[in-house]
């Protein structure tokens, strides 16, 4: 039985894990808006179309409250981080303290700029001024995720550091933020936060076309955001296959462990699928030769580490192989989601703002993007098991052993129900009651020079 | 100056920033839902909103540096807080966040005000300062045990019947109201509400005695709880006078209804003198009597990385925040309200 008796390591992962995973679904949109709000104004701007400058006005709008459950979730792992894990923050404030301390400083500056951006939309005379505001924004929030992701990336590949008799000694505090997983991570994490809040965004157009709601704004908002998606697509499975070539090198046992992958041996094969038996045998799954080794290596005949070279009680859980089947199925239907839509786009331009199957598919994409983050997510962090600091502290060594952990989880799990309805409810309401087309009419906008 | 001490005057400087706008943001939130309940909401609700939109954002960031930079510096204060603080720290953490986002959820996504939303924010913003405030009272020792295996634990019960703990908090939920009250008449005198500016000013001053008393119930309560921090305070008494002196300064402003600017920069530096002098004679100490800032201070290049990053920081967000401030506190049209939004 899992939940029999009170086990504070337990419990306090699955609290870190509850709250992160909420997080990071308003914290990706914190990313990654941003960037659309600001390449819509710009586009606006530059082609002096009304259009583009309401789409950023209305997007910054539903924006103001994801930010503000980011703002309060972010605020809450960062003091449980201390709360739950005090052991690891004992050591990580030696090592990474620099990364934290600067991420925040990416908050402040993101936090006074956006306060900024929202209150003086008709307050110069010059537009570009305004649009300029937006630029410390883009970056800080773009900033607070990449020193968020040096802290992670530490966590997975320790460096920078001297550890004797299980002690840290002679920390470089810049070279603990170089860690090897730091450019994959950081890269990845920031690509595809754009690309979820592109494909986020497309969706809430698409959801307005398909109701028949055919106003040039919407189709104007969907080219926009699909292209955007496309290119973030590219951007991201390239930065992917680089990911699998830093795990092959630095994190053999998390790519043994994803891909089944026992004997040591050249020219591995990919599983696809499958299911595991209680001996460790692969059933029903899809293998495809090389392709291990090339993911890892970029050669069909490279040697890839198999998991019995590994001390068994470091072995990663290897369920993790579902939650990576799992991914990459997501990214697979996102692929031919936008490029579907591309081609209609090249092609047969009026069937991609009109044809029923392209906009439910882009409907369906949005949370599709943002479950694959959350897998992508579980993936990496479950992986890494039973480390907390791979090769340095173990996951049980860092947890709390306050009583109560328990209580604490079920009352953040009734807080983030609350606050999930809430910001949903008060988010439709809000487009609901005041819809694009309303907006038009009121602001008394003619069809930019676009169309 | 030491980096140990460098590395706490910086945070204890950013602890009072986050008192000072926590407190305004806080204070505003209370009246802003008791002016509804008394039927004033239509006078003064329009002027606290013109400031709290653009900086509630910001009020966070303050806290969260404080204790970033606080396991930053001082990486042993994660263990022994971070087991002690669980369930105080999770409810602190449980308010502001429904504090936070139905603020968001109120001010941008209805049109009509929800008055669960307004009972939501009002009632946190008072409750969210007295759970804060059991920090400092644990600072004081007294609320935690270590055991002979290091195993730290936190006595809820005896804080909850410790008579110094509920000077903190009333101390805390007083002047709270005190500061955000003398900041409103500050802003309301700006914005040439005649209006707003009578009612604030009469919180104003219904809040000032009260936080002078409990401020010297707090100072008798230390005495009982730790004469060795009291003794130094005393050796530090020329500071409370000063604040003192500045306080009655305040106050005699907000009477005479001139000069509300300087009367704000007065209860500032009544606050800071009070904070400043109570933080100094706490030194060397974080946690009476477990940890000092010399115990396990983080190694040197991680300090000097800490603070010259700090510095830096501090010359993007010194020129940002006045950019802040220029636009929507000292910028008359903005604060009369004659400029959309």
């Amino acid at each position: 039985m899992l939940l029999s008796s009170y086990d504070p390591v337990m419990y306090s992962r699955m609290l870190t894990g509850l709250t992160l995973a909420f997080h990071i679904i308003f914290a990706t949109i914190g990313v990654g808006v941003p960037l659309m709000i600001a390449l819509a104004e710009w586009i606006g701007i530059k082609r002096n179309d009304e259009h583009y400058l309401l789409m950023a006005r209305r997007w910054a709008r539903g924006f103001v409250i994801t930010v503000a459950v980011g703002v309060v979730t972010g605020t809450a792992i960062g003091l449980q981080l201390s709360l739950l894990w005090p052991s690891f923050m004992k050591v990580a404030g030696q090592s990474i303290a620099l990364p934290l301390f600067m991420e925040t400083f990416a908050f402040f500056f993101e936090a006074i700029f956006l306060g900024i951006y929202l209150y003086t939309w008709d307050r110069f005379k010059n537009k570009m001024t305004h649009f300029w505001l937006l630029v410390p924004v883009v970056i800080g929030s773009s900033a607070s995720a990449f020193f968020i992701t040096v802290v992670n990336a530490f966590m997975n590949a320790p460096a920078g550091i001297t550890v004797k008799d299980g002690k840290i000694t002679d920390i470089s505090p810049f070279g603990a933020m170089l860690s090897p997983a730091m450019p994959t991570k950081v890269s990845h994490v920031l690509v595809t936060a754009y690309l979820t809040c592109a494909f986020v965004l497309a969706a809430i157009a698409a959801w307005s076309l398909l109701k028949g709601r055919n106003h040039v704004y919407y189709k104007k908002a969907l080219k926009l955001t699909m292209v955007s998606a496309f290119i973030f697509l590219i951007s991201s499975a390239i930065i992917g296959d680089l990911s699998g070539k830093y795990l092959a090198k630095y994190q053999p046992e998390k790519l043994a462990a994803m891909e089944w992958h026992f004997e040591t041996t050249s020219e591995a094969p990919l599983v696809l699928g499958g299911i595991l038996t209680e001996d460790n045998e692969v059933k029903y799954g899809l293998k495809i030769p090389f392709a291990l080794s090339i993911l890892a290596h970029g050669v069909p005949n490279a040697e890839v580490t198999g998991l019995n070279d590994i001390p068994e009680d470091e072995h990663p859980p290897l369920f993790i192989h579902y939650l990576f089947d799992l991914k990459m199925g997501f990214v697979a239907m996102m692929v031919l989601i936008a490029s579907a839509f591309m081609l209609l786009l090249w092609r047969k331009r009026e069937l991609a703002f009109s044809n029923k199957r392209i906009l439910r598919g882009i409907i369906l994409a949005a949370p599709l993007a943002m479950l694959t983050i959350e897998h992508g997510w579980i993936f990496s962090e479950v992986g890494r098991q039973p480390w907390i600091l791979r090769g340095i502290m173990r996951t049980s060594e860092g947890a709390t052993v306050s009583d109560h952990v328990d209580t604490m989880l079920w009352v953040f799990a009734l807080l983030y129900i609350v606050l999930a309805f809430s910001s949903v409810t008060v988010l439709t309401r809000m487009f609901r009651s005041n819809s694009a087309e309303q907006e038009i009419e009121a602001k008394g906008i003619k069809g930019g020079d676009a169309e | 100056m030491s980096y140990e001490v460098l590395g706490i005057t910086v945070l204890w400087i950013f602890l009072f920033g986050y008192l000072i706008v926590a407190s305004i943001d806080f204070g505003a939130g209370f009246f802003s839902y008791y002016s509804t309940i008394t039927g004033k909401r239509h006078v003064i609700n329009n002027m606290i909103e013109r400031y709290l939109s653009p900086v509630w954002e910001v009020t966070n960031v303050f806290l969260v540096f404080f204790f970033v930079g606080m396991v930053g510096f001082f990486p042993d204060t994660a263990y022994y807080y971070g087991t002690a603080l669980l369930v105080p720290g999770s409810i602190a953490v449980i308010l502001l966040a429904i504090r936070g986002s139905y603020y968001a959820f109120n001010t941008y996504g209805t049109n009509k005000n929800n008055s669960i939303y307004m009972l939501l924010y009002g009632a946190s913003g008072l409750l969210i300062p007295a759970s804060l405030s059991t920090v400092m009272t644990i600072s004081e020792g007294g609320y935690i045990e270590v055991s002979d295996s290091g195993k730290v634990s936190f006595l809820f019960s005896k804080l909850f019947q410790s008579t110094y703990s509920w000077t903190v908090v009333l101390l805390a939920l007083v002047s709270v109201l005190y500061i955000s009250a003398m900041f409103l008449s500050y802003y309301a005198d700006r914005a040439n509400d005649r209006g707003a500016f009578e009612v604030v000013r009469k919180y104003a001053l219904a809040w000032s005695a009260p936080t002078i008393l409990s401020s010297l119930l707090v100072f008798f309560a230390i005495r009982g709880h730790n004469a060795e921090h009291y003794q130094r305070m005393t050796e530090h008494a020329w500071m409370f006078v000063v604040s003192f002196a500045c306080f009655l300064i305040a106050v005699y402003h907000v009477w005479t209804r001139k000069r509300l600017g300087l009367s704000f920069i007065f209860v500032m530096l009544q606050f800071g003198f009070a904070f400043f002098g109570y933080g100094a004679a706490h030194l060397p100490y974080i946690l009476y009597p477990y940890l000092t800032i010399h115990d396990n201070f983080t190694s040197e290049p991680m300090a000097i990385a800490l603070i010259s990053v700090f510095i830096l920081g501090l010359l993007l967000l010194i020129p940002s925040l006045y950019l802040l401030m220029r636009l929507f506190l000292f910028d008359t049209k903005y604060v009369q309200g004659k400029r959309g939004k």
